[in-house]
This record gives C-alpha cells, sequence and structure tokens, in this order.
C-alpha cells in the first residue's frame, strides 16, 4: 500500500464529513430517525407508503443540492469508469444489497458507527471487505 | 414542518457530500483500492461524520420526542444475523464496481450525470425487486413468525 499524496485531499474530506455529520444530527433532533438513505428511498417503494412526505422530501433535498451547491463554486467533475452494464449490474447489487441489510454507508457506516451500534459495526465492515476485496479482483487480477 | 426539515437535512447532507468529493466515484474507487495509489480521503469523511453525528445522537437519545415534538423513531434492532452480513457484503461488491453508494448516486443524479441516472435506476429496480420478493415471503410465512419489529437503519 502506498499514499497518493496527489488525489489525497484530507481537508476537503474533513470539512464534507463534518458538514454530513450536521445534517444528520439535524435529521436526529428534529425528525428523530438515523439519515439511512437506503431505507429513505427504498421505503418509498413500498405498496402503502403514508410517509412519503418526507421522504421524498428528504432525497429531494439531495438531488438539488448540485444547485445549492454551484451558487458557490462548480460541483466536481465525475469520473466514472465503469461502463454501462457494470453499472446496471451494480446498482442491482446496490439495492438488492442495501435493502437485505437493512443500510448503506450513511446509515450503517455514518449513523451506525455514531451510535457505536454493533450490528452497524459488523454490517460496515462487511460492506467495506466487500468493497476492497472487488477493487482488488477488477484493477489487479482482471485488468 | 416535519417533511421540510427531512428536506433541508437531505440538502445539508448532499452539500457535504460535494465538499467531501465523494459524488465522484473515482474518490471512492481510489479509497478502495488498498493494493494500489491509495486515497484514504473517503476515512477522513467518515471520521468527521462520525464525530458530529455522535453528538447529535447523544442529545437524541436522551430526548423522549423530537424538537419538533414527533416521537423518537431510532432504531432498535440489535440482531447480528445472516441477512445482515450477506446483505452488506452484495452492496460492497456493487458500490467496488461502481464506486456509487445510495447518497453520492442521488447527488450525481442531480448533476445530471447519465451514468449516474443509469444506476440509480438500476438501484431502485433492485430495492424494488427486494420489496417485492420480501412480500412474497412474509404473507406465506406471516401465520409462522411474526414481523420484526422496529425501524431499519
Amino acid at each position: 500500500m502506498s499514499i497518493d499524496w496527489t488525489t489525497f485531499t484530507p481537508w476537503s474530506a474533513l470539512a464534507g464529513g463534518a458538514i454530513i455529520g450536521v445534517a444528520v444530527a439535524l435529521f436526529a433532533l428534529f425528525n428523530g430517525r438515523v439519515t439511512g438513505i437506503s431505507g429513505i428511498a427504498g421505503g418509498l417503494l413500498r405498496p402503502s407508503f403514508p410517509d412519503w412526505t418526507w421522504r421524498a422530501a428528504f432525497l429531494g433535498g439531495l438531488i438539488v443540492a448540485p444547485i445549492a451547491y454551484r451558487l458557490l463554486k462548480a460541483p466536481p467533475d465525475l469520473t466514472i469508469a465503469a461502463d454501462y452494464p457494470t453499472l446496471v449490474l451494480a446498482g442491482i447489487l446496490v439495492g438488492v444489497g442495501t435493502r437485505y441489510g437493512s443500510g448503506c454507508t450513511s446509515g450503517h457506516g455514518v449513523c451506525g458507527v455514531s451510535r457505536l451500534s454493533p450490528r452497524s459495526l459488523v454490517a460496515t465492515l462487511a460492506f467495506m471487505a466487500a468493497g476492497f476485496a472487488t477493487v482488488f479482483v477488477t484493477h489487479h487480477i482482471l485488468s | 414542518m416535519y417533511a421540510l426539515f427531512a428536506f433541508v437535512a437531505g440538502l445539508v447532507f448532499g452539500i457535504g457530500l460535494l465538499v467531501s468529493g465523494m459524488v465522484n466515484p473515482a474518490k471512492v474507487i481510489g479509497f478502495l483500492d488498498l493494493a494500489g495509489q491509495w486515497d484514504p480521503s473517503l476515512a477522513l469523511v467518515m471520521a468527521g461524520a462520525v464525530a458530529i453525528g455522535a453528538i447529535g445522537f447523544f442529545v437524541a437519545g436522551r430526548r423522549k420526542a423530537t424538537i419538533l415534538g414527533t416521537p423518537m423513531l431510532l432504531p432498535t434492532t440489535r440482531a447480528i444475523d445472516r441477512r445482515l452480513v450477506v446483505g452488506g457484503a452484495v452492496f460492497g461488491v456493487g458500490w467496488g464496481l461502481a464506486g456509487f453508494c445510495p447518497g453520492p448516486a442521488l447527488v450525481a443524479l442531480g448533476i445530471g450525470h447519465p451514468k449516474a441516472i443509469v444506476f440509480t435506476a438500476a438501484m431502485l429496480a433492485g430495492m424494488l425487486a427486494f420489496e417485492c420478493l420480501e412480500r412474497m415471503r412474509t404473507s406465506s410465512s406471516a401465520r409462522l413468525e411474526p414481523a420484526a419489529g422496529g425501524t431499519s437503519e
């Protein structure tokens, strides 16, 4: 392992992380919920969804964030190396996996770890390990 | 009012993802590529978010109701089971393939990147497929085992 100092962005990473933490704290204090994005989105796909307004409002906030951000500076350029078939497969795996495992990077990774939930720590280790293994295979074995 | 605060939380969360750089899948892949040129940024995003989030949950955990007066609905599930680990691992494979998890994908959708649109559509299809399978499974076993309580992460 060698650290790539040219791409490492410690200050913007910490600042962005702190802003995410503020959002999580606000949502806990005002809405009484963990900020689990896969759970919020998945709940919209249930046949009966009496609580769809706040779910749609939260996801709407995420989607319009680039518009608000653009008032300050241009959104970052996105480099997406995966081709379309890979993105479709990856999307399905992320959709099914996050619902089956009851959470993603936000719900388990940020909120669960913040709450010192052993359940979320296990889930976070599972998806981190699978992510490391997958990139190792795609970048160092298959390529 | 409840939905307005949810909107603000989503907006602030999305801005945090933009500032952190994590909406860019290349940054995420750079973190997951331990054997290559490693970019530790994502670890610092998590550290910053957990540091502030922990304070929020500490305060929220001592309250019976939210500031808006609605009930606290923090997860109560404690089970560490096969579902949790298998689901996490399946998610991790998809995350490693694309460099997207649900939050950054939705923000990238807002940027209008065509690949983010395709990924998000596939992700929602996966979630919908899961809901349908769950409903079939629970309707066939509803009389045998009651549904698990608590809200999920």
